[in-house]
């Protein structure tokens, strides 16, 4: 850890406690979006329409966590007047779980494409690639929520680092389906379900990278979004 | 699983707790005698008063320790620190206030434009009128509200005739926001307005003597939020033509009225900085933690 953030030093212990509290939350919603994006790829890759089901209709326990964690951020800020590490801790929180919601979605999405792909009697050959795009996003997340709850930025920069091989798996699944729809044009409906559950999972990383970034930003106070590799490195160093 | 992770998060998170506690006892220690040096710079690329390694003894107790700051032309710096870190004290030394404590001691270097202040061929007096000070309790004279801005105009000779004169109280009461509430009873005790009113009164009073700094201490810890937020708004009108310090144990107005802050700390500046950067990002953990209120 680069930078302790002593959430627990303050002199008025109840905002101790509603900082320790914000901070659970979110760690909380990342478990619950962690097991919605976990079942989603299980429906995928396994054709078990009652799972599918329920990843499709379970999104609404994400979105209302978000609303409540952003009210409870909202509050912070009208009534403590947040600076310097505690105000970049709720800044970081109210986008954090922008992009966790936007994680939740993508995964109700792999839900409904899964039942859409298991009624159209798809084969499960056609998943080996998005399973082990899946696995890389899994554990990506995984490690984008530790970092989180570490502060850690290593962790973190590790994190951000993963996504390119995301994106390049990404890639090489859409020249697959590309082929495959050449060769096949029945097969055209099909691969296109398919290619949308690998952007579900493309995007997925992208905003776990995201989150990865305000990880940075609260511990370190540099500000890495959309800058290039170059001045990444002399940034961090 | 996920049940697993959570509680692993939330154990990795105590943790994370207990170590920082074991480290900040270490780290407080080092900070402490850091503190020599000021973080940050403390120079003004436009400076109009310069001070350099002052340091202030109250008798045999030093209650400033080798202090070098800058204050820019046009710019609002902002004093914070808690109390009995000096930050008043040094802002009494900009001006030579602290010459009235008979047991108070002055040293290094302090100057306007340049000018020592603190040279033999320095009048305090007509140094006062060139650095005005505004004080935390508004303090009107006992006289009329036009006799209150006219004072010093009157002790310096700045007006040859009545005429001039009254030009002096009205732009002075116009530029303190005053004239407006105030214009048909200017012959009234000043004593009869408001607590904001009052202080206004004494901030058109420093400025009728055409001053190029104004110190002011805790200049609306008296007053309510909807004064404070009038006094704010003039003090970003007065950085036009003046320079202004300002102590403030008001952590929200020093972030919204300085340009720059300077965070004192037992007699020592300890970090000095851009008044965003050191209320996003402090780089000193002293500085953190009095803005953070947390344990210092």
């Amino acid at each position: 850890m680069d930078k302790d953030l002593h959430l627990a030093h303050h002199i008025s212990r109840r905002f101790n406690a509603e900082l320790e509290e914000l901070r659970s939350d979110v760690l909380a919603m990342g478990g619950l979006v962690e097991k919605q994006l976990a079942d989603g790829l299980i429906a995928l890759t396994t054709s078990d329409t009652e799972i599918a089901e329920q990843v499709a209709t379970s999104d609404y326990k994400v979105n209302s966590m978000e609303v409540a964690i952003d009210e409870k951020c909202n509050q912070i800020l009208a009534r403590r007047q947040p600076a310097a590490s505690d105000l970049r801790l709720v800044v970081t929180i109210i986008k954090t779980i922008t992009d966790l919601e936007r994680i939740g979605d993508e995964a109700e999405k792999l839900g409904q494409l899964a039942v859409q792909i298991t009624d159209a009697n798809v084969s499960y050959s056609q998943f080996v690639e998005i399973r082990h795009l899946g696995d890389h996003v899994k554990s990506m997340l995984h490690d984008c929520l530790d970092a989180f709850a570490r502060m850690d930025v290593a962790d973190a920069m590790r994190t951000i680092e993963a996504d390119k091989k995301i994106n390049e798996e990404f890639e090489s699944i859409m020249r697959q389906l590309i082929t495959r729809m050449m060769e096949d044009p029945r097969e055209i409906k099909n691969a296109l379900r398919v290619s949308w559950c690998a952007r579900a999972l493309e995007r997925i990383g992208d905003h776990s990278s995201n989150i990865c970034e305000y990880i940075v930003y609260l511990v370190e106070g540099k500000n890495i979004r959309h800058i290039s590799d170059v001045k990444l490195s002399q940034e961090m160093a | 699983m996920v049940e697993t992770d959570i509680n692993m998060r939330t154990e990795l998170m105590e943790s994370t707790q207990v170590q920082s506690v074991d480290r900040s006892d270490t780290k407080v220690a080092d900070m402490k005698q850091q503190v020599n040096a000021t973080i940050g710079e403390p120079f003004a690329k436009d400076p109009k008063m310069q001070a350099r390694q002052v340091n202030v003894y109250y008798g045999n107790k030093q209650a400033i320790f080798n202090v070098s700051l800058d204050l820019g032309k046009n710019e609002v710096v902002a004093l914070i620190g808690p109390s009995g870190c000096g930050k008043s004290t040094f802002l009494r030394c900009m001006n030579r206030m602290n010459d009235t404590i008979p047991i108070c001691r002055v040293e290094g270097n302090i100057s306007l434009d340049s000018e020592d202040i603190y040279a033999d061929a320095m009048d305090p007096v007509l140094l006062r009128a060139r650095v005005g000070m505004v004080f935390q309790k508004p303090n009107p004279f006992p006289k009329s509200i036009y006799d209150n801005v006219a004072y010093g105009a009157r002790l310096h000779g700045l007006a040859f005739n009545k005429a001039e004169l009254d030009e002096i109280v009205i732009t002075s009461l116009q530029k303190a926001g005053l004239f407006d509430e105030v214009k048909d009873r200017l012959h009234e005790p000043g004593t009869g307005l408001s607590g904001g009113q009052q202080q206004r009164l004494c901030i058109a009073r420093t400025i009728a003597v055409s001053p190029e700094v104004i110190l002011m201490d805790e200049p609306a810890s008296a007053l309510d939020p909807i004064a404070t937020a009038i006094i704010e708004e003039l003090i970003d009108e007065l950085r036009q033509n003046y320079t202004i310090a300002i102590v403030t144990h008001s952590m929200q107005q020093a972030a919204r009225v300085s340009q720059r802050t300077a965070y004192f700390h037992l007699g020592k500046l300890v970090e000095i900085g851009e008044t965003n950067q050191i209320f996003t990002n402090p780089k000193h953990e002293l500085t953190e933690n009095y803005i953070t209120g947390r344990f210092g």
